[in-house]
């Protein structure tokens, strides 16, 4: 705080000490001496306020420090290292394992954050809760609302104002040891009766309501997102049930599954495509009966300290040349026809990160009842507790 | 004159102590009350408090009995389990070891605690997964072991996590012991075996009972061990409170456990005292 202080304000210390050592001379009068100060200090206070002193433009307004909160292995490291060599702002990544989580986070306040990637589903939860800014496009040039794709992008815009942009969007399949599972698993259902047998103690489910019980949802032949007291207690049922089986209720299950302590997991585009990128054993299918799609978007916290480093990462990120890397190295398929067309080929070929539209149609987006239904969450609860 | 200068020593007192009062005030008593005020009020649409005046949370408790059953047995026995381990090994450095060489000894045992805890159970991690331990035992013909994510891992990381909260108060009562008892007890004909169950083990009880307090207390709360060597499957009253406030956003409800869990250490610490009194005969109690 202090420290940003002293960055944003037009009177430097030097100054300032020039000031006082006037004053002690007797050079100026005390009142002289205030206003200049006070003057410094009002400016100060404006100044963190962002578009009347500060523009992202200027860089020596960007301090040296930010706060991006988001997902296990979502970024190329080396993004934010171009950024910080470019602005000579260090960002500090924090990594969530659920919405529920970044949520619990923002209403307790204080986060720090200057940036977040939260999902589609959330974000008019956090418009009406009063947690996010409007955006202020005329900070983000790099954005491009023609070229994106309508249908994962509409969730960011409330009311007509753009509250979020899309970062990517992905799904939520299964993550398999071919080289351990031989049984064919290519629903949800098939996913828990595998983790019950063949991959008995092997299989991982995330620590987040929407997809563990979604998925426990759709393979009990339910909609992803239901709320319905009677099939959430079948859910709940399923998964209690295949609770002694797992090896873990976990969302960071890239170790497990490279390590071969896992051998199945529920799991995110991006981690499906670097798991197999790097142990081709892994596979990734979605559910035929169902599952998740989904789009995570960026969005500047209210909260927020340092909203001109908040924007000029955003802006940064969604220049096509920066978000090219991202994508090559977090395997999340793009939604900006920019980045699509600058991608190389065996990335848009790769079927993982691609796949046939016909795989996507049995597929949900969450809904936004099922952030804040308090049943949802008291299932997670049980089955977690129990 | 007289009364002046006890009015000067009683405000100096309360100065050198108002630091320590404030502190508890502000970072003890008022959160407290803030977690009993949540306590008997709702959760908000969207998660959160919203005011209230009820006690359907401290209702709901039952629905985490699991979570509280967890953690009354393994708080315990764990505590139990860290007892036995670390007894032999602070006899060992209070009555076998040389005096030169006990100082040395005696660092080994805290040096871990300079390595956060969060690394030392990461590195647990790695020796329990499949790339650890069960590879060895897989090269000796145990294939296809699995520790890692048990409530066996869960305690193997409390015991080792704890062991010197334990150690240390025993050394302190052991260290004590007045060697001329044991040579009396030798005297008059007592095996080593029946002198240390009659004269050194009742002696070092205020030491035990201290370790067994610290420890059960601190496991009550326990967090990150049945997080990371659980897996998320083995669940305390902790990971229950985590879950509560991170996940479902339910404060009210959440507050209504920590008050309970509160309630519950303070009724094992009076327990604990109670029984160390009465062993020691004295109301004089060792903490460390």
């Amino acid at each position: 705080m202090s420290k940003s202080y002293k960055e944003n304000a037009p009177i430097s210390a030097e100054r300032l000490m020039d000031e006082l050592i006037r004053l002690k001379r007797g050079s100026v009068t005390r009142r002289h001496f205030l206003g200049v100060t006070g003057l410094g200090l009002a400016s100060a206070v404006l100044a963190r306020e962002t578009g009347l002193f500060s523009t992202p433009a200027f860089a020596d307004d960007l301090g040296k420090q930010m706060s991006i909160a988001t997902w296990p292995n979502y970024h190329d490291p080396a993004t934010f290292e171009a950024f910080t060599a470019a602005t000579g702002v260090a960002v500090e990544v924090n990594v969530f394992g659920s919405n529920e989580e970044m949520l619990a986070k923002l209403q307790a306040g204080g986060t720090g954050w200057d940036l977040f990637v939260p999902t589609n589903y959330t974000i008019s939860t956090y418009v009406k809760l009063g947690l996010i800014d409007a955006l202020d496009m005329a900070k983000v040039p790099n954005y491009s609302a023609s070229t994106e794709t309508a249908r994962f992008t509409a969730e960011g815009v409330v009311d007509g104002t753009t509250y979020a942009v899309p970062k990517n969007w992905g799904t939520t399949g299964i993550a398999l040891n071919s080289s351990k599972i031989k049984a064919p698993v290519t629903s949800w259902k098939d996913f828990f009766e595998v983790a019950q047998g063949e991959a008995d103690g092997r299989a991982m489910v995330h620590d987040y309501q929407l997809t563990t019980i979604g998925n426990a949802l759709v393979s009990l032949g339910f909609s992803f997102n239901s709320i319905k007291p009677e099939e959430l207690a079948k859910a709940e049922e399923l998964l209690i049930r295949v609770k002694p089986h797992l090896y873990a209720i976990n969302s960071d299950y890239q170790p497990g599954m490279r390590a071969g302590d896992a051998w199945m997991t529920m799991c995110w585009t991006n981690d499906g495509a670097q798991l197999n990128r790097d142990v081709p054993k892994i596979k990734f299918v979605l559910g035929k009966d169902g599952g998740e799609i989904w789009s995570d978007f960026y969005a500047i916290p209210k909260s927020a300290a340092n909203k001109p480093a908040g924007y000029a990462l955003l802006n940064y990120l969604m220049d096509p040349a920066n978000a090219v890397k991202e994508h090559i190295a977090n395997g999340a398929p793009t939604t900006d026809s920019r980045v699509l067309s600058l991608l190389p080929k065996e990335v848009t070929s790769n079927a993982i990160v691609y796949p046939p539209e016909t795989e996507l149609t049995p597929l949900e987006f969450g809904a936004a009842v099922t952030l804040t239904d308090p049943a949802r969450a008291e299932v997670m609860a049980r089955f977690k507790s129990a | 004159m007289a009364l002046a200068l006890n009015t000067k020593r009683r405000m100096v007192t309360a100065a050198l102590v108002a630091p320590a009062v404030a502190w508890l005030f502000i970072f003890l008593v008022l959160p407290f009350i803030a977690m009993l005020v949540f306590s008997v009020g709702e959760r908000a649409p969207e998660g959160g408090y919203q005011p209230a005046f009820t006690f359907a949370q401290f209702a709901n408790l039952p629905a985490r009995s699991a979570a509280f059953w967890n953690t009354v047995i393994l708080a315990p026995v764990g505590s139990f389990v860290c007892l036995v381990v670390a007894y032999p090994v602070a006899y060992y450095l209070a009555v076998k070891t040389s005096p030169r060489y006990r100082l040395l000894l005696v660092s080994l045992v805290v040096v871990p605690f300079w390595t956060s805890l969060l690394v030392r159970t990461y590195a647990w991690m790695y020796l329990l997964g499949s790339r650890g331990i069960p590879n060895l035992l897989g090269m000796i013909g145990f294939e296809e072991v699995r520790i890692l994510n048990t409530p066996g891992a869960v305690l193997l990381g409390i015991v080792y996590g704890y062991l010197p909260l334990m150690i240390m108060p025993i050394y302190v009562s052991l260290e004590k012991l007045d060697r001329r008892l044991l040579e009396a007890s030798a005297d008059l004909g007592a095996r080593p075996v029946s002198t240390f169950f009659s004269v050194t083990l009742p002696l070092s009880l205020p030491g035990v009972m201290t370790g067994l307090a610290l420890v059960t207390i601190l496991l009550l709360g326990e967090y990150l061990i049945p997080q990371l060597l659980g897996g998320g499957k083995v669940f305390f009253i902790g990971n229950a409170l985590v879950d509560l406030f991170l996940q479902s956003r339910n404060w009210p409800f959440g507050s209504a456990i920590a008050v309970t869990l509160v309630v519950v250490v303070v009724f094992v610490l009076l327990i604990a005292m109670r029984i160390a009194w009465k062993i020691a005969g004295t109301r004089q109690v060792d903490l460390v």
